[in-house]
């Protein structure tokens, strides 16, 4: 869900940004009692490997380019806190040098990418885990399950965005069936991706997985 | 630090890559916010950014080809707006047979000018500016803390990540293993896995390395220029400046036709 600078009106940019700025802000604020020795080079790994790994996989008919996002997974590891600023730092640094979405659309694209995890999907995890018998199968289920629902709301967000401020020409519906349609794809993925990555760590090194099971 | 960032370092010693990089960050930033405002329908000044970029990167001596090649990468991220003539609104135009979308192509010439020129400004940042400068330029411009200190991590997990892949992958075929069909995912899921793990590790002995060395989440002041002077501020902001002048001249333009 990178959008290109010039995707969606000027206002629609502004208003992204101002909300990425808030909530960023209440993350900083809260990460910085958070970051402990463990969770800086953590952060900064994860960081690394989603800049390597978020090469565009799937093209989407219309829109921008679809990937893996990672952000539920960033939330899992890292934090409702620290998870949205490392997912921030690699979609500022994907706009910066690889070209993948615009810089005026940042605040937009932050807002999709590492807010929607920790607002959305870090309470469905929270939520589903409760349900599911504790252990490493179900965390990484409530896990899995969480990454899919936040990148439908992710696409649903962008549809909206585009129905607020859409500046490509597009029809709405258009825009609305590709985006949610090729999204319910990446979801099942990234659902089958997280779960995986975390039921893995939570095997070989579960102190570095925020969510404890 | 990270090698690919070092390929897109066109090292030289001009007044361009002396400059401080708190100066050089804004300036970029400030210039693809303005190119990305230009008015749609608008297109004479994106050859007045060209021709400001173009002096810029003359000044800093920079290889033409070098700042074309870097062109390449935004490929996969534009390659949808093909798809905007042929899905967009009406009107409609006829090319060789084929219904195009006015609103559609305009929507997609933007898109590409936009994200071309904030290609090339960022290019010419990281052609004259090694990646650990610009942090300390982000640092300097007041970004919270925990981002640079982040982005630093981050660039610096890319060199571990890299040599602990190729480590491993020399390991692997001194074993005999070249992973190349379907059926052998298992190899490759399991490299993955043991990919992460040990440059975890590694990631946290370079963290108590670092520690031990004093590291407090910043790079020492000493390392980092001195304050920018404001010559230096006046010389890098003159550049979104004199665009801005084209981005507003073409937005009254708009405004009175």
């Amino acid at each position: 869900v990178h959008i290109p600078d010039g995707f969606v009106s000027a206002a629609v940019a502004i208003g992204g940004a101002a909300v990425a700025v808030a909530g960023l802000g209440v993350c900083v604020r809260h990460a910085r009692l958070d970051v402990t020795e463990r969770q800086l080079p953590l952060a900064g790994l994860s960081a690394a490997f989603f800049l390597v790994l978020e090469a565009p996989l799937i093209p989407v008919a219309v829109g921008s380019s679809g990937h893996l996002l990672g952000g539920t997974l960033a939330v899992a590891l890292l934090g409702p806190w620290l998870g949205p600023v490392v997912i921030t730092v690699v979609t500022v640094v994907q706009a910066l040098f690889a070209g993948d979405g615009g810089l005026s659309t940042l605040g937009v694209n932050v807002v999709n990418l590492a807010l929607v995890p920790a607002a959305v999907g870090y309470p469905v995890l929270l939520g589903i885990r409760r349900v599911l018998p504790r252990g490493y199968t179900g965390t990484s289920v409530a896990a899995g399950v969480a990454a899919a629902v936040s990148v439908l709301t992710a696409a649903a967000l962008f549809t909206a965005e585009y129905a607020l401020g859409g500046a490509a020409g597009v029809p709405l519906h258009t825009v609305a069936i590709s985006t949610i349609g090729v999204y319910a794809l990446v979801a099942g993925l990234e659902a089958v991706v997280t779960a995986l990555v975390v039921r893995g760590l939570l095997a070989l090194r579960g102190d570095l997985v925020h969510v404890v099971p | 630090m990270s090698s690919t960032h070092q390929s897109l370092l066109v090292p030289a010693d001009t007044p361009v890559h002396r400059l401080a990089p708190q100066c050089k960050v804004a300036a970029t930033l400030l210039f693809v916010l303005t190119a990305a405002s230009t008015p749609a329908g608008a297109y004479w000044p994106f050859l007045w950014y060209l021709l400001l970029l173009a002096a810029v990167a003359a000044l800093a001596r920079l290889p033409p080809l070098t700042m074309a090649r870097r062109l390449l990468v935004e490929v996969p991220f534009v390659l949808f707006v093909l798809a905007l003539p042929v899905l967009g609104g009406p009107p409609h135009l006829k090319v060789f047979g084929v219904a195009l979308s006015w609103p559609g192509l305009h929507a997609a010439a933007t898109i590409v000018l936009k994200a071309t020129f904030g290609l090339l400004a960022t290019g010419i940042l990281a052609a004259t500016t090694p990646l650990p400068e610009i942090i300390t330029g982000l640092e300097r411009l007041r970004v919270p803390r925990v981002f640079t200190a982040v982005a630093g991590f981050m660039v610096r997990y890319t060199e571990v990540l890299a040599a602990e892949l190729s480590r491993m992958r020399t390991a692997a075929e001194c074993r005999g293993g070249n992973p190349r069909w379907f059926w052998q995912v298992r190899d490759v899921t399991a490299g993955l896995g043991a990919l992460v793990v040990r440059s975890l590790e590694r990631g946290e002995r370079v963290y108590l390395a670092m520690a031990s060395r004093g590291y407090t989440g910043a790079m020492p002041a000493a390392l980092t220029a001195a304050p920018a002077s404001r010559l230096a501020w006046a010389g890098a902001l003159a550049v979104p400046a004199l665009a801005a002048i084209g981005t507003a001249l073409a937005a009254i333009g708009m405004a009175l036709a």
